[in-house]
């Protein structure tokens, strides 16, 4: 008998949360504000399901209502993925240690 | 173009580096490393999505310039936004994150095909079950996090808005949301579809509105964790194995987040969501009306005290936040250093108005992070220290949480700041915090008010230093 793909998704998914459970649980306190922009970042990683319904349709008519979502789509994850990981680099280019010392 | 297979092993690939991104965050050390993990991984995620498309006519220069503009306003922002202002800017971003997530539902049931879903009134109900948890997550998200910004914002006001049977009304329209989702994996029929859309916009507005504004750091912990399912949702819809993976860190993420921030007040998670602190308890706040003795002093009497010890732990709450006090405090720490104080910060987990909120501002006023420390770091030296400096601090430092079972913050976990041998609090008034509770620490012994804003106080102590 086969299984059904969904099952294999499911898999990755509950483990997942399990990875993300003991990988957040590790982070630090003081970087808990760069860790939720920046996973707020990666959430952008949706622009790939917005990119295929912007151009995977595509059959000479490119403003398709769906291609129009799509395009939507790309330009609000777009303001996420570059906002969310360089106001994280800012942020995480801050925390710095005691200077060597100068008394 | 490239096999389906080698781009699930893309995806996989993209996932993992996501994980490592977020390890990398133990320590401030890795997490820059981190950082660029996470960066790596998305540019593989969609240059391997691109590349397997395979659509390189005009679609393909669309989607070039609406990165860019994207990318540049997100950039834009990134180097603008003050770092006081990181509350309503998260909430912003996971808005977008949101309304992404319906968009890309809407086109999915509007173009199944492209997604191997089935076609138009005819998708498998698995993925129809699995886009509108998608598009109702994400739309919940989107108002839900539209309202978070206008409170931390100030544009709306941050008390909680509440009216009568407000709960039973989002507990119907929940209820409500299901039977449509039913509904339309029986019927096929799109009008059902933009009503889950709609209902999930007006449910998102609902939930938020009853929570005031020091619930906040609850609020944008749960609104990441829901952004995080609706991505995980719209990746079941498209199979697609990064988006599931990462839906899912993001989700666990938030979530854990909240609990941390509801610890943190001793509430259950429930009771934040539900609404309304303040509004519970007047009784117990209007009954120690009567006029208590205050000591209150001016910066050359904090200055001296100061001067004099031997160590100070700093408080810092949102007061600091709003008075921009951080780069001041950091001047007069530098001068107590000078003058051989050893000096140190304590951070409550629920100061300010979001998850570590005064380590970045303390990290922006460079002050170095091996100085800052957290409440079951630093709590016992409260007792052995000189001088505490609270500063814009308030219901985090009240003792009644230890002795008053009838306070609203009973079991809250406290800075043991009383214990210091003295206490300087610069406060504006006398006036009670956000949970609407007199602090019993401003009428102590040891304590000696200095009633000013944050920023000038500070000031005028480095002056007298």
């Amino acid at each position: 008998m086969e299984i059904d793909p969904f099952i294999f998704r499911l898999s990755i998914f509950i483990l997942s949360i399990f990875i993300g459970y003991y990988v957040v649980w590790s982070v630090t306190p003081s970087l808990h504000t760069p860790l939720m922009s920046v996973t707020n970042a990666i959430s952008s990683v949706i622009i790939v399901g917005a990119i295929i319904a912007a151009l995977a349709g595509e059959t000479g008519n490119i403003f398709d209502t769906a291609n129009i979502f799509g395009f939507l789509a790309i330009i609000l994850a777009a303001v996420n993925i570059f906002g969310g990981f360089l106001v994280t680099q800012r942020m995480l280019a801050m925390y710095k240690k005691k200077k060597k010392d100068k008394k | 173009m490239i096999s389906a297979n080698l781009l699930a092993v893309f995806y996989l690939i993209s996932g993992v580096l996501f994980i490592l991104a977020l390890r990398g965050l133990s320590s401030p050390e890795s997490s820059r490393k981190g950082n660029l993990f996470g960066i790596i991984g998305m540019a593989l995620a969609i240059g391997a999505t691109i590349v397997s498309v395979g659509n390189f006519s005009t679609g393909f220069l669309y989607l070039i310039i609406l990165l860019l503009i994207g990318g540049s306003i997100g950039a834009f922002i990134a180097y603008k936004i003050p770092m006081t202002a990181m509350p309503e800017l998260v909430a912003g971003f996971h808005s977008l994150v949101g309304l992404a997530a319906v968009f890309v539902a809407i086109s999915a049931f509007l173009n199944p095909e492209i997604f191997n879903l089935g076609s138009l009134g005819n998708i498998k109900i698995a993925s129809l079950i699995e886009m509108s948890l998608g598009a109702s997550i994400g739309a919940i998200t989107f108002t839900g996090s539209v309202i978070a910004f206008l409170k931390l914002r100030g544009i709306m006001s941050g008390s909680p808005i509440t009216f009568f049977g407000q709960h039973y009304i989002n507990l119907i329209l929940g209820i409500f949301l299901i039977g449509l989702i039913f509904y339309l994996c029986r019927t096929q029929i799109d009008i059902w579809f933009w009503t889950i859309i709609l209902i999930s916009f007006l449910l998102g507005v609902l939930l938020i509105i009853p929570i005031g504004g020091a619930d906040m750091p609850v609020v944008i912990s749960m609104l990441n964790s829901y952004s995080g399912w609706a991505a995980a949702g719209i990746g079941f819809t498209l199979e697609n194995t990064a988006l599931i993976i990462t839906g899912a860190l993001v989700g666990s993420s938030g979530a854990i987040l909240s609990y941390i921030m509801c610890k943190g007040m001793n509430r259950s998670f429930f009771n934040v969501i539900l609404g309304g602190w303040g509004a519970t308890d007047q009784s117990s706040s209007n009954k120690s009306k009567e006029q208590k003795p205050v000591k209150s002093g001016n910066a050359d009497d904090a200055a001296f005290l100061m001067k004099n010890a031997s160590s100070v732990i700093i408080v810092p709450g949102y007061g600091m936040a709003v008075a921009q006090a951080q780069h001041a405090l950091r001047e007069m720490v530098d001068a107590l250093k000078k003058n051989g104080v050893k000096v140190t910060y304590a951070i409550h987990p629920v100061a300010g108005r979001m998850p570590g909120h005064m380590n970045v501002l303390l990290a922006e006023a460079n002050v170095p992070y091996d100085e800052v420390f957290e409440l079951e770091e630093i709590n016992n030296d409260f007792a052995n220290c000189d001088v505490a400096y609270v500063i814009g601090a308030n219901d985090v430092t009240n003792p009644i949480a230890k002795s008053d079972p009838q306070s609203p913050i009973y079991g809250m976990p406290i800075l043991d700041v009383e214990k210091a041998k003295s206490v300087l609090f610069v406060k504006r008034s006398l006036s009670p915090g956000y949970a609407g509770i007199d602090n019993d620490l401003f009428y102590r012994d040891n304590t000696l008010m200095l009633f000013a804003d944050a920023k000038k106080m500070t000031e005028d102590i480095i002056k007298s230093l």
